[in-house]
C-alpha cells in the first residue's frame, strides 16, 4: 500500500513539475516574441516596395512621393511579411542615395578607432592598476568609477570645454579623444586581470622576466576573451551613440548614421526601413558570432566593489 | 627591494597614457566647470557665489527636465531591476531551448535605437497599431507621443532595450550562489519563496545594487529614443535633461551649463551613495 501511495505521489509531483514547466515556457515565449517583433519588423519591411511602404504607413509618415498620388490608407497595416519581396530599398539606398553611405562610413570612422585605442591604452592602464595595488591607485580607480557612471548630460560639459581649448571643437576629433580615454574598458579590463593569481606573475619576474614580458607574454594571452567581450561592448555603445554629435558636432555632414536615420521619416520613409537594417548588419552579426564573450563580459561586470 | 620598487615604478608608466588622458578629457576640464559655476561670466569673471544655481534651480526649463527624468527613472529603474530578475528566474528552471531564449532577449542590446526607431513610430503614432489594439477593445485613441501616457512608452522602450542586459548580470549571481547551502536549505525543508528570499536576494545583493546602479545611468539615455522619435522640443512630459542640456549648449551659455551639470552630478552621486549604503545594511553579513 505505502509504495503504491508513494508511486501516486511522485507522479502527481512529475505532473505538477510538466505543467509548471509548460507554464513557464509560455512565459518566455511571449516575452521572446516581445522582444523580437521590433528587430524581425523593420528586417521585413526593408523587403517592401516603397508604393507598399506608403501604402501601409502613408498615414504615419504622410510622404509626399514625387509624381502620382500613392493610396494612402487611413489605418496602419502593420505586416510581417511583404506582398512582395524586393530589393529596390536597397538599390536606391546603395545606389541613388550616396549620403546614407557617407553616415555610414562616418560611424565606421568613429567606432572602429575608438575601439581599438581606447582597448589599447585600457589594456595597458589595467595591467597598471593590477598589478602591486596600492592606496593610491585605489583611489583612482575609484575616480575612474565615478568618472564612468557620469551620465552624458555631465560628461559632455568637460568635453566641451577641452575640445573649444584644444580647438578640435566640430572635428572628428572632439568624438574620438574623449572616447580614446573613456574608462569603462579601463574599468572591466581591470576586474578580468585581477583574476590572474599574482604568483604567476611573481614566478616570471623571478626568473627574469621584466614588466614589458609579464604584461605581454603572460597577461594578455590570458585576457584574450576579456578583450574580445570589452571590445564588443564598447562597439555597441558608440555605434549607438547619439548624445555626443548632436552637441560636439555642429556640422551634420560629420555626423554618424546613429544620428542623421532619425533625419529620413519625413522625407524617404520608403527607403528608411532599408538604412535601419544596413545599420544593424555590423553589431547583428558581432552580436551572433559573440554572444558568448558578451555574456561573459556582462558577468564580469557585476559586483562594483571587487 | 629596489628591485621590486623600480617594477612597481613601471607599473605607474603603464598607467600613464590613461591616466594623462583621463584627467585631460574628464577631471581637469571637470574644475573649470566648477570655476564656470561660480562667476558671473567668462570674460569680467567676477565671483558670484551660488547665482547660477539658484538661477538655473528656478529656470523651469531645468525644474521640468528634472522632474521628467527623476520621475522616469524612479519608474524605470525598480521594473528594469524587478522583471530582469523575474527574466533570469524564468532562465534557471528547466525550459527547453535555454540558449536561443538567452539569445532572444539580449538581442535588443545590439540594435542601435536608430534601426528600431521606425517601429517604435508605427507601434505608438497616433494612427499607429497599439492604438488599433485599443480600437478593437473599444477604447479610444491616443496620441501617445503628445499625452501623458508618453512615459509610459518610453519605459516600455527602456525595458524593451535593458532587461536583457540586467537578466545576464543576475544569472552569472544565480550561478554563484553555493550548492551546498541550497541543498541544506531543501534538506532542511525551506519553501522555494524561503530558498529565495532568504538565500538567493541575499547572496544577489551585490548585483541588485550594481543592476540598479547602470539601469539609473542607462535611464539617462533614454533621450536617445525619445529624441530620434520626436526631435529637439518634444511633448513637455518627454523634455528630458538631456534636451534641456542640448538647448543651453546652442545658446552658448557657459554660466548655466557648468550649474546643469554640476547639480545632476551631486545628484547621481547622491543616487548611487544611497543605494551603496543600502545594499551594504542589508547584504552585510555576507561578505567576507
Amino acid at each position: 500500500m505505502i509504495t503504491r501511495d508513494r508511486q501516486r505521489a511522485l507522479k502527481r509531483k512529475k505532473r505538477i513539475d510538466t505543467i509548471k514547466t509548460v507554464i513557464v515556457t509560455m512565459m518566455a515565449v511571449m516575452f521572446a516574441i516581445v522582444f523580437l517583433t521590433p528587430i524581425v519588423l523593420t528586417i521585413t519591411n526593408s523587403f517592401m516596395s516603397p508604393s507598399e511602404i506608403s501604402a501601409n504607413y502613408g498615414s504615419i509618415f504622410a510622404t509626399t512621393e514625387k509624381g502620382g498620388k500613392v493610396f494612402v490608407s487611413k489605418t496602419v497595416n502593420l505586416k510581417l511579411i511583404p506582398d512582395m519581396i524586393t530589393f529596390s530599398q536597397y538599390f536606391t539606398v546603395l545606389l541613388k542615395s550616396p549620403e546614407y553611405l557617407f553616415k555610414f562610413w562616418n560611424s565606421i570612422l568613429y567606432v572602429l578607432p575608438i575601439v581599438i585605442v581606447q582597448l589599447g591604452i585600457a589594456t595597458l592602464a589595467s595591467y597598471g592598476f593590477a598589478r602591486y595595488d596600492g592606496r593610491l591607485k585605489r583611489a583612482i580607480f575609484f575616480l575612474y568609477i565615478i568618472v564612468m557612471l557620469m551620465p552624458y548630460q555631465v560628461t559632455l560639459v568637460p568635453n566641451f570645454l577641452v575640445s573649444r581649448s584644444l580647438g578640435i571643437y566640430g572635428t572628428r576629433w572632439s568624438i574620438l579623444l574623449p572616447g580614446f580615454f573613456s574608462p569603462f574598458a579601463v574599468y572591466l579590463l581591470t576586474k578580468f586581470m585581477k583574476r590572474i593569481p599574482t604568483e604567476v606573475m611573481e614566478a616570471a619576474s623571478i626568473d627574469g622576466a621584466d614588466e614589458w614580458m609579464i604584461f605581454s607574454r603572460i597577461c594578455m594571452p590570458l585576457c584574450k576573451g576579456g578583450l574580445a567581450s570589452i571590445a564588443i561592448l564598447v562597439f555597441f555603445d558608440y555605434w549607438n551613440m547619439v548624445e555626443q554629435p548632436l552637441i560636439l558636432l555642429p556640422d551634420s555632414d560629420l555626423h554618424p548614421l546613429s544620428v542623421f536615420l532619425s533625419k529620413i521619416n519625413t522625407g524617404e520613409i520608403s527607403l528608411a526601413f532599408a538604412v535601419a537594417v544596413i545599420y544593424l548588419v555590423p553589431p547583428l552579426l558581432i552580436f551572433l558570432y559573440g554572444e558568448d564573450y558578451l555574456v561573459e563580459g556582462i558577468s564580469y561586470q557585476g559586483g562594483i566593489k571587487g | 627591494m629596489t628591485a621590486t620598487k623600480k617594477r612597481k615604478m613601471i607599473s605607474w608608466l603603464f598607467l600613464l597614457p590613461s591616466l594623462l588622458g583621463v584627467f585631460l578629457f574628464f577631471v581637469a576640464p571637470f574644475f573649470v566647470v566648477i570655476y564656470y559655476s561660480l562667476i558671473d561670466n567668462p570674460i569680467q569673471k567676477n565671483f558670484v557665489g551660488f547665482k547660477n544655481f539658484v538661477n538655473v534651480w528656478g529656470n523651469s526649463a531645468f525644474r521640468q527636465a528634472g522632474i521628467n527624468t527623476l520621475r522616469f527613472s524612479l519608474v524605470a529603474v525598480p521594473l528594469a531591476v524587478l522583471l530582469s530578475l523575474f527574466l533570469a528566474a524564468v532562465m534557471e528552471s528547466r525550459i527547453p531551448g535555454r540558449s536561443y531564449f538567452r539569445t532572444f532577449f539580449l538581442s535588443p542590446l545590439m540594435v542601435p535605437t536608430a534601426s528600431v526607431v521606425l517601429i517604435w513610430q508605427v507601434l505608438f503614432n497616433y494612427n499607429g497599431i497599439v492604438n488599433n489594439i485599443r480600437m478593437l477593445f473599444g477604447a479610444g485613441k491616443i496620441d501617445f507621443l503628445k499625452s501623458d501616457q508618453a512615459q509610459v512608452v518610453i519605459v516600455v522602450l527602456f525595458l524593451w532595450k535593458n532587461l536583457g542586459y540586467n537578466m545576464i548580470l543576475f544569472m552569472a549571481a544565480l550561478a554563484s550562489i553555493p550548492k551546498d547551502l541550497l541543498e541544506v536549505a531543501s534538506l532542511e525543508n525551506a519553501s522555494k519563496f524561503q530558498v529565495f528570499w532568504y538565500i538567493k536576494v541575499r547572496y544577489m545583493s551585490s548585483t541588485i545594487l550594481f543592476v540598479a546602479i547602470m539601469s539609473l545611468i542607462n535611464s539617462f539615455k533614454v533621450f536617445r529614443e525619445v529624441y530620434l522619435m520626436t526631435g529637439d522640443y518634444p511633448y513637455s512630459s518627454l523634455y528630458m535633461l538631456q534636451h534641456f542640456m542640448n538647448n543651453t549648449f546652442a545658446s552658448l551659455d557657459y554660466q548655466k551649463l557648468s550649474a546643469a551639470a554640476i547639480i545632476m552630478f551631486a545628484v547621481v552621486t547622491g543616487l548611487v551613495y544611497i543605494m551603496y549604503q543600502v545594499e551594504n545594511f542589508y547584504g552585510k553579513d555576507l561578505e567576507g
